[in-house]
């Protein structure tokens, strides 16, 4: 590697590189990605942004600590293959991360170029890099040393797979269990194709079959077999709960079963995992009105208002009781949605749903807020505006308003729940009962993909304490390929530590 | 693209056609096998771009290893399977045993009514009661006499039966909701009714026993998708309540049932139904002949797809 002159704020490019986008009038009629990615002048321009902290805020911004500053010099020498590795090594979904992750409130958001000018755009030099080792068909499959140790993981979402990957590489006998037909969680089911095509997150899934990795679909945890008999019958050492939150809230206002009303989770599913935009090729409808209102402004409400314009629909409505400032989903998202048409209701909550008088969508009513004193999550709480109520004119009303506890696990088994019906754990998210872990949604209430892969690695750690794994042995044994050890076979002398164990 | 490792899905080891529209198909599923309860259903879809159809489990065998449903062919999706799915083919994807299981222990009387497509899911009810020491008394309503079916597995487990006919054709004449009275008038103790059918015949019969205060538990068949309680969309009105059909469910107090949310929930797809299926019958027309699953050459011993995962 040449030494490169020390790079200042002054030196590198002063403007972020734009990304390609396919124009918001073209994009709506179509499901494919909105984000064309960077080409490699593109990345290549890019990564001479990046100042290479001595100490950078970036990594300690990341929730999985991927080393940043590394992968960019990487990119920068035109060496994508050490980018690849770089960032596998924290983060085995680089292209599912670098478009879904909220950056600007991470890694971007800490990023020291971005207190003078734009932040160097990590998540797209991320996407680049993963979309890159997918297109060669890289993938870095280690020398895995086996142990003996089998890990039961239910559900194969973001929390699942992160989990599924680390237990792989530290050499356990990995079985993700899926309820759908198909592997990938809200990968697959709720995050449309234009944020995040299903190829990408099959070829993701294929990476960890690499590893080693088996996936049941079809199978529903709790009701097919319990985890107790999972640990206890089926010999699972540890198992990992990462079953997400799916529950969704519902409105509870006059007319919320109505035909015509219904959950995001129900549309994005349809549409996603269903296919229901390809009906009737695809056997699940989506009927869909021509006004539809979207309630919520979260980044899953987003997706429903794209997803609803791309289906067809001739008016997209986003409502939402607090402001444009406490709006939860990503600026990008919101941005996007703008452009493409969808037309934002803030300050505005729906009283009750109207019907035609066949059971159908006519309108709702709606009554204005105004922002009052802040409220627990510290954003200002919405307050009737009395006397504001009006009638809105829609034909379909779609719910994005959050997600309450899946119940089946609590149902089933054993485990503590929490008040609200979420899983409790401790710290090192150790559930109530030995041997078993559990995070992401399932732990905490909805929250975003990377903070559940997050927490299917923090979990994973744990697993590894808890069956006395030696993380720098599975390391050292990962990076060299040896068999045998001062002439003492490896199998062997792991054997003898799990006995000792 | 299959993202299952478990091979080709799930085999049919044998279907049983009980007239036009409805069959049952005995699929090997060991494990679902041993763990379905009375009153829990399944989610089938038969082939990958197929939808999710959820289906009651009509009867299962834990020492074969095999559950049974059974179909009633009324959509695209339901008349495609009735053409497709034979003996030796295998169901894309099979998931369950869904919802919570019905109450079947401590009771001395109870009334199964099963009309319809309900006989076959009252079926595993009426013998777990049987098995728990209760006193059965079985109601079955059917169209006519050709559409009868499991009389004899019914009479093996009832104490009495009452088969009620549209028309007479056989047993008495009349809708499952005067079977309940004569039940009643024969019977001073029934502790509880389950009824188990189309709602509009659930509705009569919460409606029948209303008077008498007896507990009447009925199985409801809302629109789902994934069956989890991820989507909402099989949410019914129970009381003052929203529940969720698959894991609140699917048996509810009929008393207290809102069953015209229900029916009215159930035409939300009417006309994307009908469009299927118009598109599908015509299709059948000018092929003559259905899409057909590829049957998957395999041993006649299929490994249990979840061996490996289980570790045996």
């Amino acid at each position: 590697m040449a030494t490169k002159k020390k790079k200042t704020i002054r030196t590198i490019p002063q403007k972020r590189t734009p990304v390609r986008e396919q124009d918001a009038k073209v994009r709506v009629k179509n499901f494919d990605e909105v984000n064309c990615g960077y080409s490699l002048e593109e990345a290549l321009n890019e990564s001479e942004r990046c100042l290479l902290c001595p100490d950078p805020g970036c990594v300690a911004g990341c929730p999985v600590n991927i080393n940043i500053p590394k992968f960019i010099e990487a990119i920068s020498n035109k060496d994508l293959r050490g980018a690849y590795d770089t960032i596998t090594a924290s983060n085995l979904l680089a292209a599912v991360c670098g478009r879904v992750c909220p950056q600007e409130t991470q890694c971007e958001g800490v990023c020291i170029v971005g207190e003078s000018l734009e932040p160097v755009a990590i998540g797209r030099l991320e996407r680049f890099v993963g979309d890159t080792a997918i297109r060669e068909g890289w993938s870095n499959v280690p020398y895995i040393e086996p142990r003996g140790f089998k890990i039961g993981i239910v559900g194969s979402g973001p929390a699942g797979m992160a989990c599924a990957a680390d237990m792989a590489k530290a050499g356990c006998e990995v079985t993700v269990f899926e309820a759908f037909h198909q592997a990938g969680g809200v990968l697959k089911y709720g995050i449309p194709d234009f944020r995040l095509p299903n190829a990408v997150v099959d070829a993701e899934i294929e990476n960890l079959r690499k590893l080693g990795v088996k996936f049941e679909c079809n199978t529903l945890v709790g009701r097919l077999f319990t985890i107790e008999r999972m640990r206890d019958e089926f010999g699972f050492d540890a198992v990992f709960i990462g079953t997400g939150a799916g529950y969704p809230s519902m409105l509870g206002i006059p007319g919320d079963s109505l035909s015509g009303v219904l959950s995001a989770n129900e549309l994005l599913t349809r549409c996603n995992l269903m296919r229901a935009k390809e009906f009737p090729n695809y056997d699940t409808p989506i009927p869909l009105g021509k006004k539809v209102a979207v309630i919520g402004a979260g980044n899953t409400a987003m997706d429903a208002t794209r997803v609803c314009l791309r289906l067809g629909a001739e008016k997209v409505y986003c409502v939402y009781r607090r402001s444009r400032t406490e709006c939860p989903a990503r600026v990008e998202e919101v941005h996007h949605a703008e452009e493409e048409g969808v037309e934002f209701n803030w300050l505005t909550a729906p009283v009750e749903i109207l019907d035609d008088g066949k059971g159908n969508v006519r309108a709702m009513r709606c009554i204005k807020m105004e922002l009052g004193e802040p409220d627990d999550s510290g954003r200002r709480r919405p307050v009737p505006v009395e006397g504001s109520e009006y009638e809105f004119d829609c034909d379909q009303v779609v719910f994005a308003i959050g997600t309450n506890a899946n119940p089946i696990i609590g149902q089933t088994s054993k485990l503590r729940l929490n008040k609200r019906g979420y899983i409790d754990t401790d710290e090192n998210l150790a559930t109530s009962m030995a041997g078993v872990f559990a995070g992401g949604d399932i732990v905490t209430g909805a929250a975003t993909v990377i903070e559940a892969m997050g927490a299917g690695r923090k979990a994973a750690r744990s697993i590894k304490k808890y069956l006395r794994i030696n993380e720098s042995t599975v390391e050292e044994a990962a990076e060299s390929p040896v068999t045998s050890f001062f002439g003492i076979d490896l199998q062997e002398r792991n054997y003898a530590r799990i006995r000792a164990a | 693209m299959v993202n299952t490792d478990a091979g080709p899905g799930f085999k049919i080891l044998a279907r049983e056609d009980f007239s036009d529209v409805t069959y049952s198909l005995v699929v090997h599923h060991p494990l679902m096998a041993q763990a379905a309860q009375p009153g829990q259903f399944v989610i089938v879809m038969s082939h990958e771009s197929g939808e999710r159809v959820p289906l009651t489990i009509a009867d299962f065998d834990r020492k074969r290893g095999t559950v049974s449903l059974v179909v009633q062919a009324v959509g695209k999706s339901t008349k495609e399977m009735q053409q497709i799915c034979k003996p030796g083919t295998y169901l894309y994807g099979l998931v369950g045993p869904m919802g919570v299981p019905s109450p079947i222990t401590g009771k001395k009387k109870v009334v199964c009514v099963g009309g319809g497509l309900g006989v076959a899911p009252i079926y595993p009810q009426a013998r777990g009661f049987k098995e728990n020491g209760a006193y059965v008394i079985g109601i079955l309503g059917f169209r006519n006499r050709d559409l009868v079916f499991w009389e004899d597995r019914f009479r093996a487990c009832c104490d009495e039966l009452i088969l009620c006919t549209d028309d007479g054709s056989v047993g008495m004449k009349g809708f499952v909701s005067d079977g309940i009275k004569v039940a009643i008038a024969g019977h001073k103790d029934i502790e509880e009714v389950v009824a188990i059918g189309p709602p509009i015949m659930m509705k009569a019969c919460a409606e029948t026993t209303r008077p008498y205060g007896i507990k009447t538990m009925v199985s409801l068949n809302p629109i789902m998708v994934d069956g989890t309680g991820m989507c909402g969309g099989c949410r019914v009105k129970i009381g003052n309540e929203i529940k969720f059909a698959c894991v609140d469910g699917p048996d509810f107090d009929g008393h207290k049932v809102d069953f015209n949310d229900l029916m009215m929930r159930l035409k939300r797809y009417a006309a994307e139904e009908k469009a299927a299926l118009d598109r599908w019958s015509e299709n059948c027309r000018m092929m003559q002949q259905a899409p057909t699953i590829k049957t998957v050459e395999q041993p006649e011993e299929m490994p249990d797809p979840f061996e490996d995962a289980l570790g045996g």
